[in-house]
């Protein structure tokens, strides 16, 4: 398959190189920008972000990043937020206060709240993501693997259809997101090793 | 189910991997870039690099290096030694890091904590607190690579680093450091349940039972070890075994 162009959007929001470098071994380029005239060249576009949201969206609205995003996702450019960048896809964030969101994907950000003893917050680590539905990024990935999680809030999702993907901790929350062709991960599959790296090659292939 | 998370530890200095005895008696064990090559084809569950002479020798993290061996990664990574600012934090998270540990400039830095967590999310804050136990059991923290007493409580260190903010405590026993006598359960236990943020127990590890006894006595959410797995025959995947067949979550 031909190497793709994969927009990386660069809005000042953490670990963009691990992105990179994992983009690169699936054989594909990353373009790392915020420029609309990229992401419209480019085959799929990845939010990546580490942060706050109200942080997160101010920097997209800035140079209305926001709207040209918008626009190549409504005209079906393949989008998958990674961990912010998934929580961005939502309505409305309600870290240090509501602020709205991109609004792609209906729902809204909320605080993980402890359930079962010895549950701390954030959430660190290794979990399960058991699949729902037939979400085409998790071909050759058995349900119930691990992936790397580090994060302290969720999408709550308004439509159960958008929840692909669910992780046991604090009583279950959504992992993985999917409308269409946007596509968001609460773990970071550039750090999940393999599987991580077959998730994000299914991406890429779409 | 969250799994234990089981963390080598790799120090260094310039490019060297080095590993001392109670923050002292540096030797040098092996080279940094070709650790990380190993620890990427066991999968381990997370790395933690320490560059000990940051601070001691005055300078800020070596941003070069950690963007070396961070391309090389294919797990998370945590880099601390000389942070002592937001910038410090930008930049190392500009080059791969994902997780920042602060030690010195978390007691004598006031308003940092809080200021990386606001601008950089709670998660990627790791504040490490190394202490001694002196005699008549009492502890203290000490900073600056273990050479700098500060007289505070490792306990209210904790508890005051997770009300500014910070995502994980990584808790070292300088005295246990390098021994392979095991970690300082007691200390453990006190921090884990003063704090509701995950604590990593780190200094002592020398059998597979120390690492258990970390988190079924002192309720660590990971563990943290170097001389095991320098200096004998012992694995983290080996670890990961007898561990979860104790009944402790683990990702095999």
């Amino acid at each position: 398959m031909a190497a793709k162009s994969v927009a990386v959007v660069d809005y000042g929001m953490g670990n963009i190189d691990s992105v990179c470098r994992a983009i690169r071994e699936c054989r594909h380029v990353p373009v790392v920008t915020n420029r609309p005239e990229d992401f419209r060249a480019a085959a799929a576009i990845i939010l990546p972000g580490v942060g706050a949201f109200g942080d997160g969206m101010a920097n997209l609205r800035r140079n209305a990043l926001d709207q040209s995003l918008t626009e190549e996702v409504a005209a079906g450019c393949p989008t998958l937020g990674i961990c912010l960048g998934m929580q961005l896809l939502a309505d409305v964030g309600t870290e240090n206060g509501e602020t709205p969101g991109l609004g792609w994907i209906p729902g809204r950000v909320a605080r993980l709240r402890p359930i079962e003893a010895g549950e701390r917050i954030p959430h660190v680590g290794w979990n399960e993501v058991l699949q729902q539905g037939d979400c085409p990024l998790y071909a050759g990935i058995p349900s119930g693997k691990d992936f790397y999680f580090v994060h302290s809030y969720h999408f709550v999702v308004e439509n159960p259809k958008h929840a692909v993907g669910a992780t046991p901790y604090c009583g279950g929350f959504v992992s993985v997101v999917q409308r269409d062709n946007v596509f968001g991960a609460q773990f970071h599959p550039e750090k999940s090793q393999e599987a991580g790296m077959r998730f994000l090659a299914n991406f890429l292939d779409l | 189910m969250l799994k234990l998370r089981m963390i080598p530890t790799l120090l260094y200095r310039d490019y060297g991997l080095v590993k001392g005895v109670a923050f002292d008696s540096w030797r040098h064990v092996g080279s940094l870039i070709q650790a990380v090559r190993v620890y990427n084809l066991r999968d381990v569950d997370e790395l933690i690099f320490l560059d000990i002479a940051a601070t001691r020798e005055g300078h800020g993290p070596d941003f070069m290096l950690v963007d070396d061996f961070a391309d090389d990664c294919r797990m998370p990574l945590t880099v601390g030694g000389g942070v002592r600012t937001a910038a410090d934090v930008a930049r190392l998270l500009a080059v791969g890091a994902d997780k920042v540990a602060v030690n010195t400039a978390a007691v004598e830095t006031e308003g940092l904590i809080g200021d990386i967590a606001r601008r950089f999310g709670s998660q990627c804050v790791v504040v490490s607190i190394d202490f001694r136990l002196h005699d008549g059991g009492r502890r203290e923290v000490f900073t600056c690579s273990g050479t700098r007493s500060t007289g505070i409580d490792p306990v209210h260190l904790a508890r005051r680093a997770e009300e500014l903010g910070a995502g994980e405590i990584l808790l070292t026993s300088i005295d246990r450091d390098g021994t392979m006598e095991g970690y300082d359960i007691e200390a453990i236990r006190q921090v884990s349940d003063a704090v509701s943020i995950p604590v990593i127990a780190s200094g002592g590890a020398g059998a597979y039972k120390h690492m258990l006894a970390a988190v079924t006595e002192g309720g660590a959410s990971a563990v943290a070890a170097a001389s095991i797995f320098h200096f004998t025959e012992q694995t983290p995947v080996e670890a990961k075994r007898y561990i979860g067949a104790h009944g402790v979550p683990v990702r095999l």
